[in-house]
């Protein structure tokens, strides 16, 4: 009698619908195709995060225009020109800072949103099933329209400057993709764990401010000591912008290469860790949330 | 029987789940500052009694609430069963587990087929997006595919009949609006198997009856539903079978009929048996009410088919001996609003004496009562000043069941009361 749903479950034939067993920490055992079938949830969800985000403000989504824009000038203004620190080989200034703001500028909204995505879709989670993973991840696709526009704003002003990109531009979505794939990662494990503990939403704004200050952002990372610069690689969006500089800057910031490898290591542990408490979790979100 | 295995849908073995409470649900909203603080402490006390050679204590501080308790059932293709009970008796804890939002602690569930849930009409629904989007939204939030929702959407735009505001921001909509289009978007679902908790205890009585004639529609089309409600009266037109469900388990599981007689006798005596407890009562006491309850036809405490025979039964006990007590009863509406009061000192001579324990009946022939929940207020005085001796509202409540009071298979929809009528025409010309 026991046995009798375990094999009718394997035995899922084209006349037999799917069974479907729930049971105690029971294991997902069609996860990612489950996943994969939500796709079109996964599409509308990331369709509404995008339509309701400049909803009743007067300038619209020209706020995707304004915010990089002035960081771009304060940090030129800070760096530059009263730190005075160096450009990376004679690059001006404005567009060195540029190019390194769009992946933070990705790698924050994406890290913010999506730690609080489970929390401001409360009522979905405690109301309907589907995959859970589908939330931080739609909300992570409004942060890459942003990062498309904040992109072509990028290349107007190399245009003002007359700086163009070279051959080098095609890794750029390598690196994007690579931005993404780093904050997922932190942000998947922060999210289910502000399930449970609500501290992470006091938590994320002060690592995204503190953040910008110890990564390369307002300055090129050749500034910082060689003996040190390995060490300063365990900061996983250190490679991913050194990426962005090598991609848009005709090689004029080099790429150190050591360091972007323990990049990838990091990366790498953080969406295991991630995915993996996510997972862990999922199925208690409804109850505790 | 005729059951095979195959035609389970649904199959329930020993079903239970668990939730913390007491120190765990405070903790709802824990800060990490709590956690640790709490794990030092608890540290600290495992420590001390790993020292003391005595066996850990584990989670001395949580108590365990099973809001379900070993619950199996089956449940067959094209079934629609109601499940009933009191608050808290574990109704939506079940349907949750159902349609996988929470998982149980232990037994098992198996499921065949695709499961839609209506756990609350307008999931995920956003003020800012028009009703169009939200349509979409909703939709496929509620697990239908957007070309499904493609096909169906003139149907639901016409179903909620928002037609003009189809392009206005939904957080412009009027409640009812909201509600209809809400519904409109559940109320095309298509799955295998439908669950569906109190989600029609919304928007006005035409606009229900609708979503009324539109789940009948979908039960009538051979899909399986499980639905909640505490309207028995839609629990009776919907359902063929209905579960009972009481403190977590099933108290009850067969026909429609059985069950809601089971869920409202039982709901009866809780009631009544509190009575003579009650405090909020004024009066001097020399007598006391014991015990009220009303009475129809099938003998079934505080439940009237309408135009049945009724009977206000009141048991009471007095002190002394009372001369020429006066008894008053009073029936309200669910609004407190006095439909109906009788009373001795107007409908018949007062009772002389009252002394010791006794009961008192009154019985009306035919209760023209519309279908609902009423209450009964009791008040017992005496002349000449009428100083209550006892006074309680809210003695008993009782339900008015629909019944085919004029023959013409329709219920009446307004009012407070029926009354036989005939019509007559006659031309003037």
């Amino acid at each position: 009698m026991a046995t009798t749903p375990m094999m009718l479950r394997d035995n899922v034939g084209p006349t037999r619908e799917r069974l479907l067993v729930l049971e105690a920490g029971r294991a997902e055992r069609n996860y990612w195709r489950d996943l994969w079938s939500y796709r079109e949830l996964f599409g509308i969800l990331s369709w509404r995060d995008v339509a309701i985000r400049y909803k009743q403000t007067v300038i619209g989504i020209a706020w995707a225009v304004v915010r990089p824009l002035l960081t771009m000038l304060i940090f030129t203004v800070i760096f530059g020109r009263v730190a005075r620190l160096p450009s990376d080989g004679g690059v001006p200034y404005p567009i060195m800072v540029f190019a390194g703001m769009l992946p933070w500028l990705l790698f924050s909204t994406i890290l913010s949103d999506a730690s609080n995505s489970l929390i401001t879709n409360a009522n979905l989670i405690s109301k309907v099933y589907f995959p859970r993973l589908i939330v931080p991840c739609a909300s992570s696709v409004a942060a890459l329209v942003e990062f498309g526009i904040a992109l072509v704003l990028l290349f107007l002003t190399m245009l003002w400057f007359g700086f163009l990109p070279d051959f080098r531009i095609v890794f750029l979505p390598l690196f994007a993709a690579l931005a993404v794939l780093s904050s997922l990662g932190p942000a998947l494990y922060i999210t289910a764990l502000n399930v449970r503990y609500r501290d992470f939403r006091f938590i994320i704004p002060f690592v995204v401010q503190f953040g910008m200050y110890v990564s390369p952002v307002g300055f090129s990372s050749a500034v910082i000591p060689p003996k040190w610069r390995l060490l300063y690689h365990l900061n996983p969006v250190v490679g991913v912008i050194d990426g962005f500089r090598w991609c848009l800057l005709r090689g004029k910031s080099d790429l150190y290469l050591p360091g972007l490898y323990l990049n990838l290591i990091v990366i790498a542990f953080f969406l295991w860790l991630g995915t993996s408490y996510f997972r862990k979790t999922e199925r208690t979100f409804a109850d505790l949330i | 029987m005729s059951s095979t295995a195959n035609d389970v849908i649904i199959r329930s073995e020993a079903l239970g789940k668990k939730y913390l409470i007491g120190h765990e649900s405070s903790e709802r909203y824990q800060t990490l500052r709590d956690t640790v603080a709490r794990s030092v402490q608890r540290f600290g006390r495992t420590a001390r009694d790993l020292v003391r050679g005595r066996p850990m204590i584990v989670g001395d501080e949580l108590e365990e609430l099973w809001a379900l308790k070993n619950v199996s059932f089956e449940i067959r293709r094209g079934e629609v069963t109601g499940v009933i009970g009191p608050n808290g008796a574990g109704k939506s804890t079940l349907l949750k587990i159902l349609s996988r939002i929470t998982e149980p602690s232990v037994g098992r569930v198996t499921i065949e087929g695709r499961v839609a849930s209506l756990l609350e009409v307008g999931t995920g629904f956003h003020p800012e997006l028009t009703g169009r989007e939200n349509i979409f939204l909703n939709g496929s939030i509620l697990g239908m595919a957007k070309r499904e929702i493609k096909y169906k959407f003139d149907e639901i735009v016409a179903f909620a009949e928002i037609e003009k505001f189809l392009d206005t921001p939904v957080k412009r909509y009027s409640s009812g609006m909201y509600v209809r289009l809400a519904f409109a978007v559940a109320a095309h679902l298509e799955p295998e198997i439908l669950i569906v908790d109190e989600v029609l205890a919304v928007g006005d009585a035409q606009f229900q009856k609708k979503c009324l004639g539109k789940m009948q529609d979908v039960s009538q089309h051979g899909r399986t539903v499980l639905f909640v409600s505490h309207n028995m009266t839609m629990i009776r037109s919907l359902c063929s079978r209905a579960i009972v469900l009481s403190a977590g388990c099933v108290a009850h599981d067969g026909t429609v009929e059985e069950g809601i007689q089971h869920y409202l006798s039982s709901r009866g005596e809780a009631a009544s048996c509190l009575l003579e407890e009650r405090t909020d009562r004024h009066g001097d006491g020399r007598l006391r009410f014991t015990d009220a309850y009303v009475m129809g036809e099938s003998g079934v405490r505080n439940v009237v088919y309408m135009g049945e025979t009724a009977q206000i039964v009141v048991t009471f006990s007095a002190t002394e001996k009372v001369k020429k007590c006066d008894l008053s009863i009073h029936l309200e509406n669910t609004w407190s609003d006095t439909i109906l009061r009788l009373a001795t000192r107007e409908t018949a001579m007062p009772f002389t004496d009252l002394s010791g324990t006794g009961s008192i009946t009154c019985t009306i022939p035919k209760l023209r009562l519309l279908p609902g929940k009423y209450y009964v207020l009791l008040a017992a005085s005496v002349p000449p000043a009428f100083e209550y001796l006892d006074y309680v509202s809210h003695a008993a409540v009782f339900e008015v069941l629909e019944h085919d009071v004029y023959r013409s298979g329709k219920v009446p929809e307004y009012g407070t009361f029926f009354a036989e009528c005939e019509w007559h025409t006659r031309s003037i010309s």
